[in-house]
């Protein structure tokens, strides 16, 4: 009888628990399945084919337009830009705090970077808009004042401190005993990091962009501020643009009725992010797997 | 004197730097040249003074004093943390690495102070070279690892690399293992292949001398033979140094051995005679397996 009602307890907890480690199951299928049925009323109204090539995005105007292209254009300048600034600052700084810096300097940059990366992205908003932007404009007279370069610019530091942490991580990971062999074979520092570090640690490093792609992809309020709300079908970092992001940002927060085809445009363009940071998400969880020695 | 041209500026300083280097490589060619005739060269490779070496408070080695005979193996044989592996890494000064690494004393390679100032590391270590207790090649392929030592050099000839991959693979005996899997990865080959693929790794770059950290402690007794042997023939070819616990080892492969306690040398001498000491002494207890 006693062992009876132990047996009963360990089932209930056991249920608890593992409805605990479903809860973020559920949540997940849930969103991407109200994601997925929005999308698919969108496509009732708007035929896929324009949505994916025509060049323009104009769901709030009277000719409404549906091309996903300026929007995705958008989002990856600013996200190229960004990582065009933290792939080579990151892993530098993560060879450097690796291989150079003494046991000190990485003690005072470490929280330095922590605390980089606790920033709230408001505030990179409005240092992109309010200091970035004016000092670029001093450089390049033509800039307007929403664009996407300044906004790119701060991207990078933004994400740089995730670049570093990951690439960190995967430089340390390789054995001691493959630097000592280099440095035995008359290996100077340069080359050890360089020509054995780097190569060793790829995968990860690569991994580590993927995630930073990933979350400059899906970045909202830096964009939302200072690259203006302008779909533009470019490349030109100068002018005005609107991504993804900033595009749901403008319509949950206009007075777009619940239920219209501008309602459901959103939806539609959160699969298209949904599905590219899936995407780099999937492969740098398999390069960040398949780094073992 | 030295004193003097150093005052003179950074670029002074820089090209006595090379030309020491240069000299230092000048006694390498001749020792290359007399390999033939290898009783006219000099009879000791390394000459060790007054070695100390210290990590934090603790000394590693204490006071050492020795010269190592070329072309034979010497063995270096004690109990374990007796400071003969903190010994043979300041020979390529591969203990820089290490922090908080205090060295005093000198240790001449070839008549030359390796820590004198004027002295790269990385030169040296291109010299005297390496191989550790655990096998650790490069994630790269078999080619891409022994080739590594040359790439470092900047030799960009492509049919000069491929003939010294091809040359330092036979000489470490792998070369009919591995000659047709050439650009598989290095971490495929089984642990007594990866030893010996380090071992020509290392003999790749031309060293002079090649020190060697326990390289068998992790292999097994067949892959033990074969680097035995291995090292055998290569004795003639380079001077090698070898930190081993296994005491048959030592025996069987060793023209000299040195015997550590404590950080002290406590006895260095030709093999034979070392191991015919007396139960009496230190080192007649060791090798009869009453300490240690």
């Amino acid at each position: 009888m006693y062992k009876h009602t132990f047996q009963t307890k360990e089932k209930i907890i056991e249920l608890i628990f593992g409805f605990c480690g479903m809860f973020s199951l559920f949540i997940t299928l849930g969103i991407m399945g109200i994601i997925f049925w929005e999308t698919t009323l969108f496509f009732k109204e708007v035929s896929l084919f324009e949505f994916m090539f025509s060049t323009q995005w104009t769901p709030l105007f009277s000719i409404k337009h549906f091309g996903v292209l300026p929007l995705i254009t958008g989002t990856l300048l600013v996200a190229g830009i960004a990582m065009a600034i933290a792939m080579p600052t990151g892993v530098l700084m993560a060879i450097f705090m690796n291989e150079y810096a003494n046991a000190k300097v990485r003690r005072i940059l470490k929280p330095v970077l922590e605390i980089l990366a606790g920033i709230p992205t408001i505030v990179y908003g409005y240092f992109a808009l309010l200091s970035v932007t004016p000092f670029l404009q001093k450089v390049i007279p033509s800039l307007s004042g929403f664009n996407a370069i300044s906004p790119g610019i701060v991207m990078g530091i933004m994400i740089l401190p995730m670049v570093v942490s990951l690439s960190d991580d995967a430089f340390g990971a390789v054995p001691k005993e493959m630097k000592l062999a280099a440095y035995a074979l008359g290996s100077s520092r340069f080359q050890v990091a360089f020509k054995i570090i780097l190569p060793a640690a790829m995968s990860g490093v690569i991994a580590a962009f993927m995630l930073a792609i990933s979350r400059a992809i899906g970045e909202t309020m830096l964009v939302a501020i200072a690259a203006g709300m302008k779909p533009a079908f470019t490349l030109n970092p100068l002018v005005p643009i609107q991504t993804i992001t900033s595009y749901i940002v403008q319509i949950s927060l206009g007075d777009t009725p619940v239920g219209t085809l501008a309602y459901r445009s959103i939806f539609a363009v959160a699969s298209v992010l949904f599905i590219i940071t899936f995407i780099f998400n999937v492969i740098a969880q398999k390069l960040r797997h398949s780094l073992k020695y | 004197m030295i004193v003097k041209i150093v005052n003179k500026g950074h670029y002074t300083l820089w090209r006595l730097r090379r030309s020491h280097m240069n000299a230092l490589r000048c006694v390498h060619a001749l020792t290359i040249l007399g390999n033939k005739n290898r009783y006219y060269m000099e009879k000791h490779i390394f000459e060790i003074k007054n070695l100390n070496i210290y990590y934090h408070d603790f000394q590693a080695v204490k006071n050492v004093s020795v010269a190592i005979p070329s072309y034979v193996i010497t063995a270096i044989i004690g109990p374990s943390g007796c400071g003969k592996s903190s010994f043979l890494r300041s020979m390529n000064r591969m203990n820089d690495l290490i922090p908080n690494a205090k060295l005093t004393g000198e240790i001449l390679f070839h008549g030359v102070n390796i820590y004198d100032p004027l002295i790269s590391e990385v030169n040296l270590r291109r010299r005297v070279g390496m191989v550790f207790q655990k096998p650790n090649p490069f994630p790269f392929s078999i080619f891409a690892n022994v080739a590594y030592g040359l790439k470092i050099q900047n030799i960009k000839d492509k049919a000069m690399i491929a003939e010294r991959v091809e040359e330092s693979l036979k000489r470490a005996f792998l070369w009919d293992e591995v000659k047709d899997r050439l650009k598989k990865p290095a971490l495929e080959l089984s642990g007594g292949q990866q030893q010996r693929l380090c071992i020509a790794r290392a003999l790749a770059v031309y060293p002079d001398t090649l020190l060697l950290d326990e390289p068998c402690s992790s292999l097994d007794p067949l892959a033990t033979a074969k680097i035995e042997e291995l090292l055998q023939k290569l004795k003639k070819e380079v001077n090698i140094i070898i930190v081993t616990h296994n005491l048959q080892q030592a025996k069987r492969i060793s023209e000299y051995v040195g015997f550590f306690n404590s950080g002290e040398l406590v006895d260095f001498g030709p093999t034979k005679e070392i191991f015919e000491r007396s139960a009496q002494s230190m080192v007649g207890r060791y090798i009869q397996g009453i300490f240690g």
